[in-house]
């Protein structure tokens, strides 16, 4: 049962990830949007097959419902335009691959680096929220400086994002 | 019960959720449909009028107070053409009336609507993260009225479904910030120690961001009540739920003076009544939101027999007859809301949102925490 599951869901977040990108019968953004929505849906119902129950709530209140709307109504308030279909320029791609492979790298290297203790980490504590907090928050062996770092990093960039849309300072 | 039935759902447990599921259906279809009728009737007593009182069972003369109302609504939403304009944008057009009524549905799967019947408790999914599930699928019921508004690709639906997407995104913020006081209270695993063995045998294994542990911490009493403990966290959800359901007085998307009606303008027929059938299922959902998190959920607080969980069936019956008519009162609240205040202006709208609810919500997370820091 949960094989078919991964399995429904793993295919749904590749395909409408490429389609956010390839799709061939519109390149409207809108379309794009919501494809990207249909991805982030999945994605949290891999979540929810990893029993990460709080990741996969917070990945849908926070992309799917927050995130992506505001991307829509960005597209929609800027009346983005229907972008002509362009020849693909061979930079782009080779460029696009180099990007991608680095990526992928960098992701198997982490993979690889985390495996060995994957055995060891108990089901049931990997999907409750307290586990999840104890383990961002405790004093001891928390994740509580790069938590705070990361919150006046995001204060920071809302701080200039304010900054950068007044026209004039007063 | 039958043997043959009990050997059933033991060897398949997926069958007592399909069951719970279509009872969920079957009870909340109705109330929608009874919703609408309830909201033209009262509407039609504050504006001093008769209101449709006349439909009652078919081919007799038996009126029953207009009661019959829905079944003639559905019939004629049923047999209007339905017309697809020209210039719409035809897959975002056919999909946006049943994504914008399916997440109001979903909402109702994590919701403790009564203790137990039989073995049974009466919640389809007792998720560990209730609350945070329910606030993701709210947010999804924005897509529906912002893909209408896009689809039919004219200035008043789009309008619409660009003044949804802000005030929608505005007031999640506030609702969702409003709640964290209820849980820093509800949360807290010391209360648990002190419930009944009973209780204690419904929460087995329920975290504590579960719905079902909120309704427990409010059981013991009148004012454990959290809309008593936390009266400025209910004012807050409460507005915000009436922005969420984009009911007067926060109706701008479909503002009938400016807009003619806002993001369905194009619409007709059945699609046009799902639209209608999603904005009543979310107030619906949203009222039954209300109740399980500041109202007690099904308990009463009148002594055993109406705030533990129940042994028979009896009992569990009038649980759930409880919970909802806890729900009919705020339904009543919202539908008497909309007749007698008049709309806010888009400005004012996204002030009260961003400039006084937004910092009162956190000003109140902070003096609950303040609160229960000197408590400690």
């Amino acid at each position: 049962m949960e094989s078919i599951l991964f399995n429904i869901f793993a295919v749904l977040a590749v395909l409408s990830a490429l389609l956010v990108v390839v799709n061939p019968l519109s390149r409207s953004p809108v379309t794009s949007a919501m494809f990207l929505v249909t991805t982030m849906i999945s994605i949290s119902g891999l979540f929810v097959l990893l029993n990460a129950y709080f990741l996969a709530a917070v990945q849908i209140l926070v992309y799917a419902g927050a995130v992506m709307v505001l991307f829509l109504f960005v597209i929609m308030l800027l009346d983005v335009q229907e972008t002509a279909r362009r020849k693909l320029r061979i930079v782009s791609l080779v460029m696009g691959f180099v990007a991608v492979g680095a990526l992928f790298g960098v992701y198997k290297s982490s993979v690889e680096a985390t495996y060995e203790d994957v055995e060891a980490v108990d089901e049931v504590v990997v999907g409750s929220t307290e586990a999840l907090a104890r383990g961002l928050f405790s004093k001891d062996n928390g994740f509580i400086l790069p938590f705070e770092i990361v919150s006046i990093l995001l204060l920071v960039a809302m701080i200039g994002a304010i900054l950068l849309s007044k026209k004039e300072l007063r | 019960m039958p043997e043959f039935i009990t050997e059933l759902l033991t060897n398949h447990p997926w069958l007592i959720v399909a069951i719970k599921v279509l009872g969920v259906f079957a009870v909340v279809m109705p109330m929608v449909a009874y919703s609408v009728v309830a909201e033209r009737r009262i509407s039609a007593f504050i504006q001093d009028r008769v209101g449709p009182n006349r439909v009652g069972i078919p081919f007799t003369n038996i009126k029953l107070l207009g009661l019959g109302q829905p079944l003639a609504d559905g019939l004629k939403s049923f047999l209007k053409e339905d017309f697809t304009p020209g210039h719409v944008k035809r897959i975002y057009y056919w999909m946006a009336p049943a994504v914008s009524m399916t997440p109001s549905f979903i909402v109702f799967a994590v919701i403790p609507f009564g203790s137990m019947l039989g073995m049974q408790k009466m919640v389809i999914a007792d998720l560990n993260v209730g609350i945070l599930f329910t606030f993701g699928i709210v947010s999804l019921g924005v897509y529906g009225i912002v893909l209408a508004g896009y689809s039919a690709n004219s200035k008043y639906p789009f309008l619409g479904g660009i003044r949804s997407s802000a005030q929608m995104i505005s007031y999640e913020i506030a609702m969702g910030m409003s709640v964290v006081p209820v849980f820093m209270l509800a949360a807290d695993p010391a209360w648990r120690d002190g419930l009944t063995s009973d209780w204690k045998a419904y929460l087995e294994g329920t975290g504590l961001l579960n719905l079902s542990s909120v309704v427990a911490y409010q059981s013991d009493s009148l004012f454990s009540w959290l809309i008593f403990k936390q009266p400025i966290a209910f004012w807050i959800f409460l507005i915000s739920i009436f922005a969420e359901t984009n009911r007067l007085p926060f109706d701008l998307p479909e503002s009938e003076t400016e807009l003619v009606s806002g993001y369905n303008t194009e619409y007709s027929s059945m699609r046009f009544a799902l639209f209608f059938m999603g904005e009543y299922a979310a107030m619906i959902a949203g009222s039954a939101l209300m109740v399980v998190l500041f109202c007690g959920g099904w308990t009463l607080p009148f002594g055993e027999y109406f705030n533990t969980p129940a042994q028979g069936l009896v009992q569990g019956i009038i649980h759930i007859l409880v919970f909802i008519g806890k729900i009919a009162v705020f339904l009543g609240l919202m539908i008497w809301v909309r007749w007698m205040l008049p709309r806010f202006r888009y400005d004012q709208l996204m002030n009260i949102g961003w400039k006084r609810f937004l910092p009162v919500s956190l000003a109140n997370i902070i003096l609950t925490a303040i609160v229960l820091w000197a408590a400690a």
